[in-house]
């Protein structure tokens, strides 16, 4: 007998949740709050409700970007065990759908934050997703080692966004917010790299780990932490730095250095000897270091504001 | 075979629809606030219209 279920008509029926899971949430959160500290440091205000739309449009954009990323490397996330629960891989949201939430909530987020704020903060979203989706996905992840590198500049443009949807235009500051998250972001994931045994390999992504050795891959954390040393004491520098900020860009930044030198130190015997603690720890600090320095300019934002 | 009242696809499509819903009447209510707030902080709502209106240029500056 012919299968009359109701299921036949159709393989896949998403949940409002799959269609969640496509934008990415986890990664949203750091780009909210990294986008939410460029608006409010900025020295314009917009009234507040503008702002929390700006933020809205800018997880919205960053959730776009993410179902594009999604929709392309379907294959690869079907071979990795990390995604391969992912709603593309899984067959929970058919591929041309994802497509289509991508394209489509890139645009409207594009528009609805020009329209909020003003035309550059909506241009330099689109470039943002332009850059996540075509630059670095199609172009760049399965071709360069330094993927994670290239990658780092998209995850870094939202405090840019933020601060170009309060004043209008980029300054000295929105750069340097931006160059601190993009000089954090190869040492935050050649340390997972290292403790994480991934399978990647087996996906065809190359990964510094891989291509050019462990050693190598340590080496390059060391120097990445190096220079995002200077670009965070120099933030604190600057007009939306204080007292705050630079107490904190050392403290952390010493911290920091410190983990990236002892993880240069150490060969994998003595790593695989203790388990990779401290890869893990390096890794687990770099978490705070973005959340914390980036807090402390909300708290120096804050102490302006009183005074 | 026996035709169920509800199936647990039905349930899918119910939160589906109800999310897809929720989000369009959220965005109704953005666009109302973002309009509101625009309006009445006194944005320029008209420009140039072919003829000259120097009132409105010192308004620009």
């Amino acid at each position: 007998m012919a299968d009359l279920s109701i299921n036949a008509t159709r393989d896949y029926e998403p949940t409002f949740g799959d269609y969640v899971a496509l934008l990415k949430p986890r990664v949203m959160s750091l780009v909210v709050f990294t986008a939410l500290v460029g608006l409010v440091v900025a020295p314009v205000s917009l009234h507040p409700f503008e702002a929390a739309c700006a933020i809205l449009f800018i997880a919205l954009g960053g959730g776009a970007s993410g179902a594009l990323n999604m929709w392309y490397d379907a294959d690869i996330d079907s071979v990795m065990r990390r995604t391969a629960n992912r709603p593309i891989p899984s067959g929970r949201i058919a591929p041309g759908e994802a497509l289509a939430i991508g394209v489509g909530l890139s645009g409207l987020s594009v528009v609805m934050l020009a329209l909020a704020t003003n035309i550059a903060a909506g241009a330099l979203l689109a470039f943002t997703i332009f850059f996540y989706a075509v630059v670095y996905t199609m172009w760049l992840k399965r071709w360069t080692p330094q993927n994670i590198v290239i990658g780092g500049a998209a995850g870094a443009f939202p405090p840019m966004i933020g601060w170009v949807a309060a004043t209008g235009s980029v300054s000295i500051e929105a750069v340097l917010m931006f160059a601190i998250i993009f000089m954090w972001t190869p040492p935050h994931f050649w340390a997972l790299a290292l403790f994480m045994r991934s399978d990647y390999d087996d996906a065809g992504v190359p990964m510094l780990t891989v291509t050019h050795g462990r050693p190598a891959t340590r080496r390059h954390i060391l120097a990445y932490t190096v220079l995002l040393a200077p670009v965070a004491i120099g933030l604190a520098l600057t007009s939306v730095g204080g007292p705050v900020t630079l107490t904190a860009a050392v403290i952390l930044n010493l911290w920091f250095l410190k983990g990236a030198w002892g993880i240069w130190k150490r060969d994998e015997v003595l790593a695989e000897a203790d388990g990779y603690r401290s890869e893990k720890k390096f890794f687990k600090f770099s978490l705070a270091y973005l959340f914390l320095h980036f807090g402390a300019l909300m708290a120096d934002a804050a102490i302006r504001g009183m005074v | 075979m026996t035709i169920k009242a509800t199936h647990e696809i039905h349930e899918r499509r119910l939160s589906r629809n109800m999310g897809v819903g929720l989000t369009l009447v959220v965005f109704v209510a953005i666009v109302f606030g973002l309009t509101v707030v625009k309006v009445t902080r006194g944005d320029p709502m008209q420009a140039f219209d072919h003829v000259t209106r120097p009132e409105m240029e010192a308004v620009g500056q």
